[in-house]
């Protein structure tokens, strides 16, 4: 068992989450921002806005998504982990 | 992380069943009786029995139960027209809805203490979104026949087989997107739910996520619905150009 490896393993994946997050999360407050502006300024294109939204925070969040994806795949399907002898 | 007491697993065990303690089993007996098939079974057969027990007799002047109904299916009618059209929200309809109703009770379920959500598994979410994504291809070729390519050539010709290799990419990344985003937001509710309620149950800690968990259900099913409503409507219309 190499620890040093696994140590790495874990601080990549805690580190591909949390990044993809950090950006995620920028995105959709910018998004929500404008949404927020627009409901002020026109609350009767409320339902069009929130629909909008929606979608548009959806498909921000798959980029902190795919972040996820790379941390289950560094923790549960590591392709080198036979490589590293784990 | 296994889940401290699932009222199911429990009786099944019981019964003497083998329920296992990795999210997949080996054998097919095992298979069958993990905790997200179970609770499947279980979610179906609430889908099943509940609005037959709370509709009755439909009416013109509806009671309590038959106007839940009405309001929850409208309502569902009305953002599929909105996007779909009268004739394609009439064919698609049925399925969107089931997504939608499955979906949302299967996650909120998971907020009951001894309930789990069978969409924090991945199985159960991708199964879903390969069924979302298959019938939009479907849809596409039924409606432009072999034409169905130009919607990956981009509006340019010189650009196009850049555009269709941007396509393909963007076009399988759905597969990926829609199931993880589901299956993301769950299992995390769940996970948080789970440490939370080792570290201090007793003293209502999961309470703020509890709620959050209300939130974030019904946001995922209407955003999961409204995603695949949106991919079936792209492939149904005519390309960009």
């Amino acid at each position: 068992m190499n620890t040093l490896s696994l140590a790495l393993i874990c601080i990549g994946a805690a580190l591909s989450v949390g990044l993809a997050g950090f950006g995620a999360g920028i995105g959709m407050g910018n998004g929500l921002r404008g949404a927020c502006e627009g409901v002020a300024r026109n609350p009767e294109a409320k339902g069009t806005i929130t629909t909008t939204m929606i979608i548009g925070m959806a498909l921000c969040e798959s980029i902190a998504i795919y972040g996820l994806v790379i941390a289950f795949i560094l923790l549960y399907a590591n392709p080198f982990n036979a490589a590293l002898g784990l | 992380m296994e889940h401290p007491i699932l009222f199911i697993s429990l009786i099944l065990q019981g019964l003497g069943l083998p329920v296992p303690h990795t999210p997949t089993g080996h054998t097919f007996i095992e298979q069958l009786c993990t905790p997200y098939m179970t609770y499947t079974w279980l979610v179906m057969a609430f889908l099943v029995l509940v609005p037959r027990l709370t509709l009755g007799k439909m009416e013109l002047v509806p009671g309590n139960g038959q106007n839940f109904w009405e309001v929850v299916i409208g309502g569902l009618m009305d953002m599929c027209v909105e996007n779909l059209g009268e004739k394609g929200a009439k064919m698609l309809f049925p399925m969107m809805a089931t997504f939608f109703l499955y979906i949302l009770v299967s996650n909120m379920i998971g907020l009951i203490p001894g309930f789990t959500s069978p969409t924090a598994n991945l199985n159960i979410t991708l199964g879903m979104t390969i069924i979302v994504w298959l019938t939009h291809h479907f849809l596409g070729f039924k409606f432009h026949g072999l034409q169905y390519y130009k919607h990956f050539m981009g509006p340019s010709k010189w650009l196009a087989p850049f555009m269709f290799l941007l396509e393909l990419i963007s076009n399988f990344a759905r597969l990926i997107s829609l199931s993880m985003r589901l299956f993301g937001n769950i299992f995390a509710k769940e996970v948080l739910l789970i440490v939370l309620f080792m570290l201090a149950g007793a003293y209502f800690a999961p309470l703020p996520i509890l709620m959050l968990g209300v939130l974030v259900s019904v946001i995922q099913a209407v955003v999961f619905v409204l995603l695949s409503v949106l991919y079936c409507a792209g492939a149904m219309e005519h390309p960009a150009h």
